[in-house]
């Protein structure tokens, strides 16, 4: 083992076009410390790369989010997201995660199962019956997640063209300026003003409904706390999905036979969806840095406070100390404690209703097109998740 | 008045518990586990059983053992 030089290293490592995992990454896990990392913004940080550095530093209370505000926090765009959820700390980010949590505990999602079921299944058909080539993203991925989440949340389905392009502003890397950034951010906020305001005078059964009670009734949470807490349910709701169900089929399909095997077990489709959360490399690295309110250990470095951590997911996901071969996708493995939908107090909120749309979306295309082809795929470039923009297939 | 504080086998070990009430909650071999079970009521161990993203921890009261949460 060699130890770590001072030279930060370029971050990050892969390009956006593909779904490859660098393998820097597994070098750098055989090194003793964690290495130094320079980011397209921001100042340097350390790199979190085994899976147990990358528990650590998520699962610690010492290291904050919140605190990035006061830095000039390491980034993949010129433009700075400092509010929402995912910039705070508990007891404040608690506060904020309690009032949404119920909307997506595993009772509440089961009940939305057959729905999606029949949903999935309908746009999967459909797509079937307008014939060879299709686009996937657009025939399915995309619109599934993005019904669901509106009618738990209760925007209007048909603003999806509206929101799709904040939304890809929102999660955006080089393609817009700081101004052009926080202009697309105000839109976005004024967007979904309106909504609330419509829904203060016409209170339906849904999630923004229920947080405009605890603003106004309870005082839970600020105005602008409720808007941009909508707003990140809204986009976080439906990217990652609509992201993560032509990645699981690029994958699969690419697979030697796990597409047919799935088509031949639908049973294996649960287990499948979460060895994919963990194989699959969403995330482009470098998001949500973590800055140190207090000097600690990791991984044989030792962190001052103030200083940034990155942590690379897809790298932790596979550490051959954590998993044996990491990289061999199969179903039949223990995959408890991968970290797909992150780990400590961000672990991702609506965990329990992307697992139950993958499963359904996975379960109708292996059930219903068990020939599926892959013909041609046009990357998102500029994203901090990877994935295809569009995914033309046969069958 | 206490608390009885338990955690079912549906725990995923998300680390959410641990992050939000660090001195009940805590990790052991990738699960969450508490440090005592038994606790002065406290808000903030409701939001532990409320933000658990798959519900596996449950708040009774240790007298009646009547639930109270998750709310």
């Amino acid at each position: 083992m060699t130890s770590v030089d001072n030279q930060p290293l370029t971050y990050p490592f892969n390009s956006p076009d593909n779904l490859e995992l660098d393998d820097r990454y597994a070098e750098l896990r055989n090194r003793t410390g964690m290495p130094r990392v320079s980011l397209p913004y921001g100042e340097s940080a350390w790199l979190a790369t085994r899976y147990d550095d990358v528990r650590a530093v998520l699962g610690d209370r010492r290291f904050s989010r919140a605190e990035a505000a006061a830095h000039d926090e390491p980034r993949l765009r010129e433009g700075r997201q400092n509010s929402g959820i995912l910039s705070m700390d508990p007891p404040d980010h608690t506060r904020l995660r309690v009032l949404v949590s119920k909307a997506f505990t595993m009772r509440r999602v089961e009940a939305l199962r057959p729905k999606v079921c029949e949903l999935s299944e309908s746009m999967v058909r459909a797509m079937v019956a307008g014939g060879a080539p299709a686009d996937l993203v657009d025939a399915m991925a995309l619109p599934l997640p993005v019904q669901v989440i509106c009618e738990l949340l209760g925007v209007p389905v048909e603003d999806r063209p509206l929101f799709r392009r904040w939304s890809d502003n929102a999660l955006s890397t080089s393609s817009l300026t700081a101004e052009q950034f926080s202009a697309s951010r105000e839109e976005l906020r004024d967007y979904m003003r309106s909504l609330v305001d419509l829904k203060r005078r016409e209170p339906s059964d849904d999630l923004m409904t229920a947080l405009i009670e605890a603003r106004d009734v309870d005082d839970k949470l600020s105005e602008i706390e409720l808007i941009d807490l909508c707003n990140s349910i809204l986009i976080a709701g439906h990217e990652t999905t609509a992201t993560q169900i032509p990645n699981f089929v690029l994958y699969l399909v690419g697979d030697g036979a796990s597409w047919q095997r799935l088509h031949n077990d639908p049973d294996l489709v649960p287990a499948a969806v979460e060895e994919l959360m963990r194989v699959v490399p969403l995330g482009i690295g470098g998001g949500f840095p973590r800055y140190a309110l207090e000097d600690v250990q990791v991984g044989g470095t030792l962190v001052r406070q103030g200083d940034a951590v990155v942590v690379s997911i897809a790298s932790a996901n596979r550490d051959p100390e954590r998993f044996d071969n990491p990289e061999v996708f199969e179903p039949s493995r223990d995959t408890s404690g991968h970290m797909g939908f992150g780990h400590g107090a961000h672990h991702c909120l609506g965990a329990q209703l992307a697992r139950m749309e993958l499963q359904e979306a996975l379960r109708s295309l292996t059930g219903i097109v068990p020939t599926l082809q892959v013909r041609d795929v046009e990357w998102k470039t500029e994203m901090i998740v990877r994935g295809p923009k569009k995914l033309m297939v046969g069958w | 008045m206490t608390w009885k504080i338990e955690i079912s086998d549906a725990c995923i070990g998300s680390g959410m518990c641990a992050a939000i009430e660090p001195d009940e909650f805590e990790l052991e071999s990738g699960y969450a586990r508490t440090k005592s079970g038994s606790v002065e009521p406290r808000d903030s161990f409701l939001d532990a059983a409320d933000s658990c993203p798959v519900s596996a921890i449950t708040v009774t009261d240790a007298q009646t053992g009547k639930e109270i949460g998750p709310r």
